[in-house]
């Protein structure tokens, strides 16, 4: 009897959980899937020409979606002049220069920012980092461009900072060690030669906290200001934008299901899903290819 | 021939490490901030009122009890469904599968998961649960949206513990009789259970921080009522939380630090259990 039953678990409990085990194969197609059933018809209802145009205003029908992508490149590409310095500084900080208890109290303070939820700094940047940058820079509103890029490089800081810690961390104290023997300093050992050693890791900490920006939402549509202007100069950092991210969460709550508007938003969730899904395949490859280099070279 | 002096580079290690230093500072001193300001303006709205009182006039006096309840809800519902299908395919990848080109796929597909936008979830629970599955917004819709999302904190987390359970255990539990599953059940899933436990709670305090996947999936605006089914929609803090600090005219400060500071609190408080039992279990491990 008590065989019997066994007999049943051990057939039956493998195969519920392979089953599981391909689920994640199963919801990135089902997503994949779901996204362009509902936007591919934008390109059957708005011309490809107007649809990469540089007006964005759905009440009169002008779908261009250039504006609301500059939008999130330019904010990207603020927050990442913010947290790289910082979150390789910092990881490379607490990886190399400082003491032991140092280290322990910093990863989870890091890690403690991480788990923040970007509402919170959302509603952070409007009640106060906003108002300051209005009457610091001299603005007609704090509501721009700079500050969703400043939120977001503190909200991409603690990926970058935990994954590149761990890269540095992985490289083996021999090498440290053999970079002093010959006369480096600490300073010259952390450029020369841990740096350069861990650097798949770092990129892939880069390539991963550049995915979480472009994917934020909340805390950008917050304090952005949501203006949906083509932003290609420099000085756009200091006007309203908006990206592709906020004008779904904005406006997806108020279209009707199967309109043009609504097909259109699903397409730019689908363009989301593309970058992503092209900047993970990226951070995966270096390490893997790096990887493979690596292992040539000991073998 | 080119000779750099000693002391020309120990200063330039001194200068370079005191960089780092000031680097490190203005990345921390900021985080500590945050919590510092949030917790200083928004602790004089707290009282017993503030976490058990529905909301009144128009949101701007009364309590949060409403989006509590909600953002507790929804963290349950995602627990409910990720939680055991994140598990079986963690011990899927950790135990049974072998290292073959199905499996690199589905790594790929867990890291591409983890790398989805959140809004972007938001839209696929849209399609498929609330209008292809007609669940309608629905606390179900939303914990289903939210359990997708965290599907990959979980199998990660969890398979990284049971990789962490040493070899030997298993063999010497397969060389006694006992058959795989049983290895896997009575060995290997207590010895990995502490790891696996932060990585729920690190998941689940990630979705239950999250607004934009909820936005079209479950969060009501303002309900006058606790929600009563799966099937009724429901305030959450997080949307609340926005919802109050942008969408309503004239809304006294304090209140929204206060519900900045619920947020944090129910957040944070999960972030510290799951550190609590990672201290913990280490502190007791005995390989």
């Amino acid at each position: 009897m008590k065989t019997k039953k066994l007999n049943w678990q051990e057939f039956f409990i493998p195969r519920l959980i392979k089953a599981c085990g391909y689920s994640a194969i199963l919801f990135v197609a089902l997503i994949f899937f779901f996204l362009l059933r509902e936007g591919l018809p934008a390109l059957a209802e708005v011309k490809l020409g107007d649809l990469f145009s540089l007006r964005w205003y759905p009440i009169e029908a002008h779908f261009g979606i250039l504006p609301l992508l500059t939008g999130s490149l330019i904010i990207t590409l603020g927050a990442m002049l913010v947290a790289l310095p910082f979150g390789i500084g910092t990881a490379v900080f607490m990886s190399e220069v400082a003491p032991r208890w140092v280290r322990e109290w910093m990863k989870p303070l890091v890690e403690l920012l991480g788990g923040l939820p970007s509402v919170v700094l959302g509603f952070l940047g409007i009640l106060v980092l906003s108002p300051f940058l209005r009457t610091f820079l001299n603005l007609p509103t704090g509501l721009t461009a700079l500050a969703g890029a400043l939120l977001l490089g503190g909200i991409a800081v603690p990926t970058i900072v935990s994954i590149a810690e761990d890269a540095l961390d992985a490289v083996p104290y021999s090498y440290r060690e053999g970079a002093w023997a010959m006369g480096a300093t600490r300073w010259q050992t952390i450029w020369r030669v841990t740096l350069p050693a861990a650097r798949s890791g770092v990129l892939t900490a880069v390539m991963l906290g550049i995915g979480r920006t472009i994917g934020e939402t909340m805390a950008v549509m917050m304090v952005t200001g949501n203006a949906p202007v083509l932003a290609l100069k420099l000085n756009s950092l200091f006007h309203p934008v908006r990206t592709m991210t906020a004008t779904i969460a904005a406006e997806m709550g108020e279209v009707a299901s199967g309109s043009t508007h609504y097909h259109v938003l699903f397409f730019i969730g689908l363009v989301l899903f593309l970058i992503s899904l092209a900047v993970n395949i990226i951070a995966s490859a270096v390490v893997f290819k790096t990887r493979k280099r690596a292992e040539r070279v000991l073998s | 021939m080119k000779q750099t002096l000693p002391a020309n580079r120990s200063l330039a290690q001194r200068l370079g490490f005191s960089l780092l230093t000031l680097v490190a500072l203005v990345t921390v001193i900021p985080i500590v901030a945050v919590f510092i300001y949030i917790i200083v303006q928004g602790a004089p709205a707290i009282s017993w009122e503030f976490i058990t009182a529905m909301p009144r006039d128009g949101m701007r006096a009364g309590g949060i009890l409403p989006a509590i309840i909600g953002t507790f809800y929804l963290t349950l519902g995602t627990a409910i469904f990720s939680v055991p299908l994140g598990l079986a395919a963690a011990i899927y990848l950790s135990e049974y599968a072998r290292e073959n080109w199905l499996t690199r796929i589905i790594r790929i597909a867990i890291i591409n998961l983890a790398g989805i936008p959140s809004v972007v979830y938001g839209l696929f629970g849209l399609g498929l649960f609330v209008l292809f599955l007609k669940f309608g917004t629905s606390i179900l819709a939303a914990s289903l949206t939210l359990s997708i999302m965290t599907l990959p904190v979980i199998i990660s987390a969890a398979e990284e513990a049971l990789q962490a359970v040493p070899q030997a255990f298993r063999t010497v539990s397969i060389s006694l009789g006992g058959t795989r599953w049983q290895t896997i059940r009575k060995i290997v899933l207590p010895q990995a259970l502490p790891g696996i436990l932060t990585g729920v709670i690190l998941g689940l305090e990630r979705a239950a921080g999250e607004t934009a996947p909820i936005l079209f999936t479950g969060a009501a605006f303002f309900l006058p009522r606790l929600p009563g089914s799966p099937l009724d929609a429901t305030m959450a803090l997080p949307y609340h939380l926005f919802v109050i600090s942008t969408q309503v005219p004239e809304m006294p400060f304090q209140i929204q630090y206060g519900t900045a500071l619920v947020l944090i609190v129910f957040v944070l408080g999960m972030n510290i259990i799951a550190t609590l039992i990672r201290a913990r279990a280490r502190a007791k491990r005995q390989w």
